[in-house]
């Protein structure tokens, strides 16, 4: 009744009250203004910078520029944060990068005296254009004399078998470039950083996912003991991954508070969003498939080139997925990238197989056309049982089970076997499927629980509520372990002062939080029912701790003798103590993303059906049916959202989303949300998530496994395999236009 | 090459520019037809609707409803003291001349429940109400506003108690983090508003019909102007669409 139940959200009431303060709503006494002035070019050296006019406009209280601002220590290379920080020398490296920041005592006032700022800069050439150095006509030679980024958290390139050969070989083959453009996260909610100190010690009230890389981060750049910095993020207008890093707005504003001594506001201007918290790289992706005529893979090769920041390194694993989703003796995998003068690429949802599942799972479509075979009996009949990169066994895996339920749902035996044979008056009619997949990412967290005397429960734990509904299934899992009813459960979250917990990113929060959660929650209830049996007052003195069990209202009776009883309030007030409390914590065995002697996956099958407007080449989804092999459901409520919100990114990936650069300017030259497209109301049809039973043993003691990113894969290359159903035109380059389809 | 390019636009309208907004007299309850001197007036709010799903918000030729235009002193460039009338009461404030009604409502009344996404009228998260009228906060200056009423998500429902509409977004999950929900709302309230009084939308099949109903395709129209990045736009449509059925009489301010 507790997990596993459609609890309504828990912070529903304050978010529908305009209540929920986020970080830019946080009320702080002497509050002042802080606004970014920007390079309007994307690599050079600053000559002069002219800050007089903006020193000198009413109510501006401190202009820091490279001139005057003390020198930070850069972030250790990694990819948690960027070793590069503005206003610490006169170097530009990309368009949009900070070079004054003006504090001033009104929002209007420092605005305007950002735009006073008169810079003048040496130019050098920049390099933006990924296109030039690896594009849609590359050679594939080009590919060897590009970088690999090595230091990250998994293999850049992997060989199982020989696929050359088995390629060479094979009696049918088919070798596709696929492409994507730059994409920004866009979430609704600015990035926002508000600085207050008290002496030597900092507050940041900071738009994060992860208000402990935040905390270390920033102590290292300004000289502090990690304990005299505080982070706090209550609550978090959406992420998808541009919150989840540190960026430089973070540290500067922590510097300017400091040397303005005042506390200071920052927020991202939309347009400044799209050069300060990362994006996603456009990627080109090289597949090829060899197959016997029957359909059974003999050779997968996947080669990947994405964007760097100078001087920055970022790992994608966009090729990662194609290691393991279907059977085949003879897999490889490589990845390498190409130096841009940008702010630091970042993950996106979804990252790594977000991006290499449109390539594979479009090739895979084309092999099924190629043997005129149904693309769903294409996949059936690659079925992967183990993991056939590492040859290790999956921890759980319902895919199978996932396929039959979505095909089932959606109605996939409809389909008809060639392209462009169905139409509903203007519209081409089109059916389309892909896989699902996401690796699970896992990092140790630690929770606290507490029990009041007067019944209620507080959670408590450093983590963050995105909008993923950790507010809500914490409180659940705490309530399932204490075995009472969640209404009685709240957690307090989103701080350093409370235990350490993963960053909310990843899809991990379930597990590394949920898992801690759990065992603190049980620790707990085992504290109060020892507490209970050992006191002379209670009706419950000596019984047997295995006999009791415990009722929804917090009411405990030894099991079949209903009037001898205590509750959990009674014991915690006669105790004398205000709560008891217990800690718990859970971590992943071996090192932090390490699985063990299991490949550890979610899986999903997505099918799709779009309706392209014959005349104009105007695509829409009609409907979208996923059905998930995702471990056990928390609270299916929330999930589904989460699913469905996935199915809405990747609508927008296949048909909407690009950032457009101008090679000569060296920019990203849509920064705004009217020329970014993200989908809107309009743009959605029906959406269905359905979730095959399933739990997980050792993904995490909870039997679930993370969701968040996982709806947003499959989607793209369904979309696009429909849309080559409904018309004969492959696209195999992202965002589909209508131009695309047309002619 | 200059520095700080964001803020050359909109955001930073010049006092000489606020001056001409001014000089109209108050014909709020006329109903005349629109001279040329009160359509440029009050262009600045005009353009405040929602990019898509406005349907309803006065055709073109007749006057923005949710604009009034008033007799006022030149202000700026220093801040002045303004009285606006929000959720029933009334704020006196120091205000920026060049200030947003979205940043005067945050940063100087301290009413953060509405939010700014884009502050360039293209995502919807600061809608609030003038007058019955949704309109959006980023894109109307707090100047324009002091003989306004002006309702926003904290003065929709009496304390403690929840507005349908509310209740329907939490029962549906038509939000996962909840930044754009307070707008998100305000333009729901506001859409069965203009439903109930017949108002057509690009989604309506017959604009001449004097009834629309309150459709999925007429909710997911009019809801358009209101991103939702974490994307519940088919929670959205349900919870509208409950929430239509359940109110009988015209909600929100005005």
């Amino acid at each position: 009744m507790r997990i596993g139940s459609e609890l309504s959200r828990k912070d529903g009431r304050l978010k529908v009250t305009g209540s929920a303060t986020y970080t830019a709503d946080t009320q702080v006494p002497g509050l002042h203004y802080a606004v970014f002035a920007t390079s309007a070019v994307a690599s050079a050296t600053i000559e002069a910078l002219d800050t007089s006019g903006a020193e000198r406009a009413p109510g501006v209280v401190y202009v820091m520029t490279h001139h005057n601002a003390p020198r930070l220590r850069p972030p250790a290379p990694g990819f948690g944060s960027m070793t590069f920080l503005p206003l610490q020398s006169d170097q530009i490296r990309y368009e949009g990068q900070p070079i004054a920041l003006i504090v001033a005592d009104s929002l209007e006032r420092a605005m305007h005296a950002a735009s006073l700022v008169r810079p003048s800069y040496a130019v050098r050439p920049a390099q933006m254009s990924m296109l030039e150095r690896f594009g849609p006509d590359a050679d594939a030679a080009v590919f060897d004399t590009l970088e690999t980024v090595t230091q990250g958290y998994d293999e850049p390139d992997t060989r199982t078998g020989d696929p050359d050969a088995a390629l060479g070989s094979a009696p049918v083959s088919l070798s596709r470039r696929y492409t994507m453009g730059f994409r920004h996260h866009n979430p609704m909610e600015p990035s926002a950083t508000i600085a207050s100190w008290d002496g030597d010690r900092l507050t940041l009230y900071d738009t994060t996912q992860h208000v402990w890389g935040v905390r270390s981060v920033v102590a290292e750049a300004l000289g502090l003991a990690a304990d005299d910095v505080r982070v706090v993020s209550l609550f978090l207008g959406g992420g998808f991954g541009c919150k989840g890093f540190v960026w430089p707005h973070e540290i500067l504003t922590a510097l300017a508070a400091r040397e303005a001594r005042r506390p200071v506001k920052l927020v991202l201007t939309r347009s400044q969003m799209y050069a300060a918290c990362g994006y996603q790289s456009a990627t080109v992706h090289d597949v090829a498939l060899g197959a016997s005529r029957d359909g059974r893979l003999v050779a997968v090769a996947h080669d990947v080139v994405y964007a760097n920041a100078v001087p920055e390194a970022f790992p994608e694993y966009a090729a990662a997925g194609t290691r393991t989703v279907y059977a085949c003796p003879a897999i490889a995998t490589r990845h390498r990238v190409v130096k841009l003068n940008t702010i630091q690429p970042t993950a996106m949802r979804a990252p790594n197989e977000g991006m290499g599942n449109f390539a594979l799972e479009s090739a895979m479509d084309e092999l099924a056309y190629e043997l005129g075979m149904d693309p769903l009996e294409l996949r059936l009949r690659n079925y992967a049982e183990r993991d056939p990169t590492t040859g290790k066994p999956y921890s759980s895996k319902k895919l199978r089970e996932a396929y039959h339920l979505g095909a089932e749902r959606f109605g996939w035996s409809r389909r008809a076997p060639h392209p462009r044979a169905v139409r509903d008056g203007n519209d081409l009619v089109g059916y389309g499927m892909a896989t699902a997949l996401m690796t699970t990412y896992r990092f140790p967290s630690a929770a606290r629980v507490r029990m009041r005397a007067d019944g209620s429960v507080v959670v408590e734990s450093g983590t963050q509520e995105i909008g993923t509904g950790v507010r809500t299934i914490m409180p659940q899992i705490a309530a399932d372990r204490l075995g009472i009813d969640p209404q009685h459960v709240e957690i307090v979250l989103g701080d350093t002062t409370l235990p350490e917990a993963g960053g909310t990113f990843g899809s991990s929060s379930t597990m590394g939080v949920g898992s801690a959660v759990a065992d603190a929650a049980t620790k707990l209830r085992l504290a109060i029912l020892r507490t209970a049996i050992a006191d002379k007052a209670s009706p419950l003195y000596e019984a047997r701790l295995e006999d009791l069990e415990v009722h929804p209202d917090g009411a405990v009776t030894p099991r079949g003798s209903p009037t001898r009883r205590d509750a959990y309030a009674a014991v915690v007030a006669r105790s004398g103590r205000e709560a008891i409390e217990a800690e718990g914590s859970w971590a992943p065995g071996g090192d932090v993303l390490g699985t063990g002697d299991y490949a550890m996956y979610t899986f999903g099958a997505v099918f799709v059906d779009v309706r392209v407007e014959a005349d104009f080449g105007i695509t829409r989804v009609a409907r979208c049916v996923g059905a998930y092999s995702a471990g056990r459901i928390i609270n299916p409520k929330t999930a589904r959202s989460q699913m469905t919100g996935g199915m809405i990114w990747g609508i927008g990936q296949a048909l909407l989303e690009q950032s457009e650069t101008d090679a000569e300017l060296g920019r990203f030259v849509s920064k705004n949300l009217a020329g970014y497209l993200v989908p809107a109301n309009a743009d959605v049809g029906a959406l269905e998530a359905y979730f095959v039973d399933e739990v997980d043993p050792h993904a995490s003691p909870l039997g679930a496994k993370g969701i968040g990113e996982l709806g947003a894969t499959g989607v793209a290359a369904a979309i696009a395999n429909a849309v080559y159903h409904a018309t004969g035109v492959r696209v195999r380059d992202l965002p589909i236009r209508p131009e695309l389809l047309l002619g | 090459m200059s520095a700080g390019s964001d803020y050359t636009g909109g955001g930073n309208l010049s006092p000489a520019l606020l001056t001409t907004t001014s000089v109209t007299p108050d014909r709020r309850d006329e109903g005349v037809a629109l001279s040329r001197h009160d359509f440029l007036a009050g262009a600045a709010s005009w353009n405040a609707r929602p990019p898509a799903g406005a349907g309803g918000m006065g055709g073109a030729g007749s006057r923005p409803p949710g604009t009034s235009f008033h007799r006022a002193e030149a202000l700026g460039p220093e801040p002045a003291r303004i009285t606006l009338t929000v959720n029933g009461r009334r704020h006196d404030v120091i205000a920026d001349p060049r200030a947003t009604l979205l940043d005067t409502l945050r940063e100087r009344i301290g009413l953060t429940g509405t939010k700014k996404g884009c502050d360039r009228g293209e995502c919807g998260a600061c809608t609030v109400h003038v007058n019955g009228r949704r309109i959006l906060a980023c894109m109307t200056l707090a100047v324009m506003h002091t003989a306004d009423e002006i309702t926003t998500i904290e003065g929709i429902a009496p304390d403690g108690q929840l507005h349908p509409v509310q209740a329907a977004f939490i029962e549906h999950d038509a939000f996962q983090c909840g930044y754009c929900t307070s707008g998100q709302i305000m333009s729901a309230l506001a859409l069965l508003d203009e439903i109930r009084r017949g108002e057509p939308s690009a989604a309506t099949d017959d604009v001449t019909a004097p009834a629309v109903m309150l459709s999925e395709p007429e909710i997911r129209e009019r809801m358009s102007g209101n991103l939702c990045r974490c994307s519940c736009y088919p929670q959205i449509v349900a919870a509208v669409r409950q929430a239509g059925d359940a109110v009988a009489e015209p909600s929100g301010a005005g």
